[in-house]
């Protein structure tokens, strides 16, 4: 495997991981409204409080791997998309604040708002930047050469709340897991319409997306996309019947596995209808990759790294494992 | 107004925010690791009592911390992706090792520093005090890399205006790195004892848990003892680097115009530089004192400004007055020091009240002399953005101006709602004061614990 191969996995990786583990965390706080009292809203804060911080920095993370291995993509997607992308930070840090000083806070109010309006709006982010994405890039030579507000139509908003219904079912599916009694309960009934929700979006931007984006098509039905392309959204449906019949059946961790495989299928399935473009449509991987010793000295360093990164990312899930209780998740 | 002004008030906006933030992470953490250390050591309740009180003010700071340094991390792409392509090739790995040995380390042990008390043994705890600190510590070392590779790069090639890497190790440990990197890290801690100081000294003012910040002030001021000086030290091995690799900068620093071509240059304690005229307006000055600093010898030759052409030549009068700033808190905090060292031979270092309350007005001293530092540094390196390779005007965005005055508008607007509301919950953390009667769980209760008795102190 070329060093271009491991890097665009690798990059691809970090923000498949940062998708799901931040997903979950950014689905609890778009829960956030429904829970009924502020007893309610600490357990579900406190859920998430010990490692929301570790599963932000997986996009801290792929920002930098993809600055490494495609600078050019870098530079372009981010100087193109600086709308989107900025508007993504403006959310991330009203999250991130929201945490610290709600629990310090007699008023609960204003952070409990930050908290959903700030994650909202850093998912709705998310979405316009990979709608933005699809929809393709103007490039001139090595730099951005569109618009402002290229990113921005019915197909890129669509892609937004289907990440919004994504992430709701992330979120409560991790609730399922977290809690019991009647915030599970709840837990329970919004996988199920959001389960709903979100494979009616997938099966829309899955005929959208060649509508919007010809060549998407051609690339499906040539060779040798053609022969694994159909094993994407078949691993969707089955990971769909997986979850509606594991949530019927009230298991615990069933449900969020599957909705991790079912966001898997639609991550792999649009990486293999893009491939080997990484800015469509015109820069692919290969003409945006950085220096070989670039890529060969940082791999190194992952390769010692990132296994410990992931090792010590596991003790910490398995030492606040279990239901959130009554501890307190504030000092 | 153009998108390169604007990126760089930006840049310098988002920067100069986010500095203050990890300065307190780096230097409270090292406190308490010293606390938590204490605490396993000698099983006085009092040190655990104390680390609690302490790590709700790291903990507010710290989410504050990472959610600013986001920002800088996209907006070398956003805002500067000109100077990110050209640069990447032997820039980028350094933020890259930055986010995989630091972040993580950080943000993974943070949930165990922070709420892990029921769930993991005192020792494992400590554990996670000491990575969370040494996290901390390594994401300056990595950062302070990338910074200084702007001032004095190395290990590079230039082909087609693009920095080919030849040897990381030589980027990474470029010329100033090492330097920078001390003066930063000890600056971080200078900065953190004197907060620890100062807050300890408020309720000791007060007459508030008087045995448990006699405690937290003592173990500040040993600290401080240690930094203070060495701080010093750095500061001059800081400024005869400069001299070596960025003369300009330095000549800017100093507003020194001529070059000495007999005897010492001399040293301007005061001057009112024109940039226009090439010259002081005003200026007290010591005859040899320039070469002295920074040559080590009398007559030591100093380029002055005029050697390099007027387009080259750094912001004199913001240069010149805030290093002296900087320097002048350096030794301000000095002055602060004998005097505690003076009282503390007297016996009377935890009674005299104008001590304590000069602690309690100088605290925020040292964030002051980090910002003066940093502007010193970075304006200094103007206008470069790779020093004497690459402009500041060929590394910005193909962006229209529009995007950054939105951009920039909205963080002023949030950091003054975020750093509003982060000082009204660090006050409102103080007030309510250290909580010194819940129970320990008993996870973390080592054997033969010498509980907290006094009664002024249960209150």
């Amino acid at each position: 495997m070329g060093l271009v191969t491991i890097w665009s996995c690798l990059v691809g990786l970090a923000i498949i991981l940062y998708v799901v583990l931040d997903g979950f965390s950014l689905g609890v706080a778009l829960l956030f409204p429904t829970s009924r009292d502020e007893e309610e809203r600490d357990l579900l804060m406190g859920s998430i409080a010990p490692v929301w911080d570790a599963n932000q920095t997986w996009i801290v993370f792929g920002g930098g791997a993809l600055f490494v291995a495609f600078p050019m993509v870098y530079g372009i997607l981010f100087s193109g998309l600086y709308i989107p992308l900025l508007t993504f930070i403006f959310g991330l840090i009203f999250r991130g604040v929201a945490f610290e000083f709600r629990a310090n806070a007699t008023r609960k109010g204003p952070w409990n708002k930050a908290f959903f309006y700030g994650s909202l709006t850093a998912v709705m982010a998310q979405g316009l930047i990979l709608g933005g994405v699809i929809s393709g890039i103007k490039v001139a030579g090595d730099r951005f050469a569109g618009g402002s507000l290229d990113w921005l139509n019915p197909f890129s908003v669509t892609v937004g709340i289907a990440l919004i219904s994504g992430y709701l079912l992330l979120g409560s599916t991790y609730l399922i897991v977290k809690t019991s009694g009647p915030v599970q309960d709840r837990a329970y009934r919004q996988a199920i319409w959001s389960g709903f929700v979100v494979l009616g979006f997938q099966i829309l931007v899955t005929f959208w997306t060649p509508l919007h984006y010809p060549s998407v098509l051609t690339h499906w039905f040539s060779s040798p996309t053609i022969y694994f392309i159909w094993t994407f959204p078949t691993l969707g449906l089955i990971a769909f019947y997986g979850l509606i019949r594991s949530l019927r059946a009230r298991r615990e961790i069933l449900p969020f596995f599957f909705t991790v495989v079912l966001f898997f299928a639609g991550y792999l399935g649009l990486a293999a209808s893009l491939y080997p473009y990484a800015l469509p449509p015109s820069i692919t991987f290969q003409e945006a990759v950085a220096q070989h010793e670039t890529l060969r000295f940082t791999l190194w360093g992952g390769i010692i790294v990132l296994p410990l990164v992931l090792a010590y990312t596991v003790y910490s899930y398995i030492v606040f494992s279990g239901k959130v209780g009554k501890e307190k998740y504030y000092h | 107004m153009d998108a390169l002004f604007l990126s760089r008030i930006q840049f310098a906006t988002t920067t100069m925010f986010h500095i203050l933030f990890p300065a307190l992470t780096i230097g409270l953490s090292l406190y308490l690791v010293v606390v938590e250390f204490l605490w396993l050591q000698t099983g006085e309740e009092i040190y655990y009592r104390l680390y609690r009180f302490w790590v709700r003010i790291f903990a507010i700071n710290f989410g504050v911390g990472v959610v600013s340094g986001i920002v800088l991390e996209f907006e070398f792409g956003t805002n500067f992706s000109q100077f990110s392509q050209a640069v990447s090739n032997t820039f980028s790995p350094l933020l890259a090792f930055e986010v995989m040995t630091a972040f993580f380390l950080e943000s993974g042990f943070l949930g165990i520093m922070l709420f892990g008390w029921e769930r993991v043994h005192r020792r494992v705890h400590f554990t996670a005090t000491c990575l969370v600190s040494f996290g901390a510590i390594l994401s300056a070392f990595w950062i302070l890399a990338a910074n200084s590779w702007m001032q004095t790069p190395a290990g590079y090639r230039l082909v087609d205006g693009k920095f080919m890497v030849t040897d990381f190790g030589a980027a990474i440990f470029n010329p100033s790195a090492l330097v920078r990197m001390a003066h930063m890290t000890i600056a971080s801690f200078e900065t953190s004892v004197f907060v620890v100081a100062g807050i300890s000294s408020y309720y000791l003012l007060q007459g508030r848990h008087v045995l448990l910040f006699r405690r937290s002030l003592g173990i500040g001021l040993v600290m401080a003892a240690l930094f203070v000086p060495l701080q010093i030290y750095m500061g001059d091995v800081s400024g005869r680097h400069v001299f070596r690799d960025q003369p300009a900068k330095l000549a800017a620093i100093e507003a020194h115009w001529e070059t000495n071509t007999r005897g010492g240059a001399s040293f301007a304690v005061i001057a009112l530089p024109d940039m226009e005229a090439e010259k002081n307006r005003f200026e007290i000055s010591i005859p040899g004192g320039l070469s002295l600093l920074v040559t080590h010898s009398f007559d030591g030759r100093v380029s002055g400004l005029k050697e390099f052409p007027r387009g080259d030549r750094p912001n004199v009068f913001l240069l010149f007055w805030a290093f002296r700033a900087m320097v002048g808190i350096g030794f301000g905090l000095l002055i602060i020091m004998t005097w505690a060292l003076l009282l503390w031979r007297k016996g009377r270092l935890y009674e005299s009240r104008p001590f304590l309350r000069t602690l309690l007005i100088i605290h925020p001293l040292g964030f002051l002399a980090v910002e003066l530092g940093w502007i010193t540094t970075e304006a200094g390196r103007q206008p470069w953005l790779v020093y004497n390779l690459m402009r500041t005007a060929e590394g910005v965005s193909p962006i229209p101006a529009g995007n950054v005055v939105w951009s920039l508008s909205l963080f002023i607007i949030i950091f003054l709602v975020v750093g509003g509301s982060y000082f009204y919950y660090i006050l409102k953390t103080l007030r309510l004061g250290p909580d010194v009667s819940s129970p320990i769980p008993p996870i973390q209760r080592p054997a033969g614990m010498r509980p907290l008795q006094e009664k002024e102190d249960r209150r």
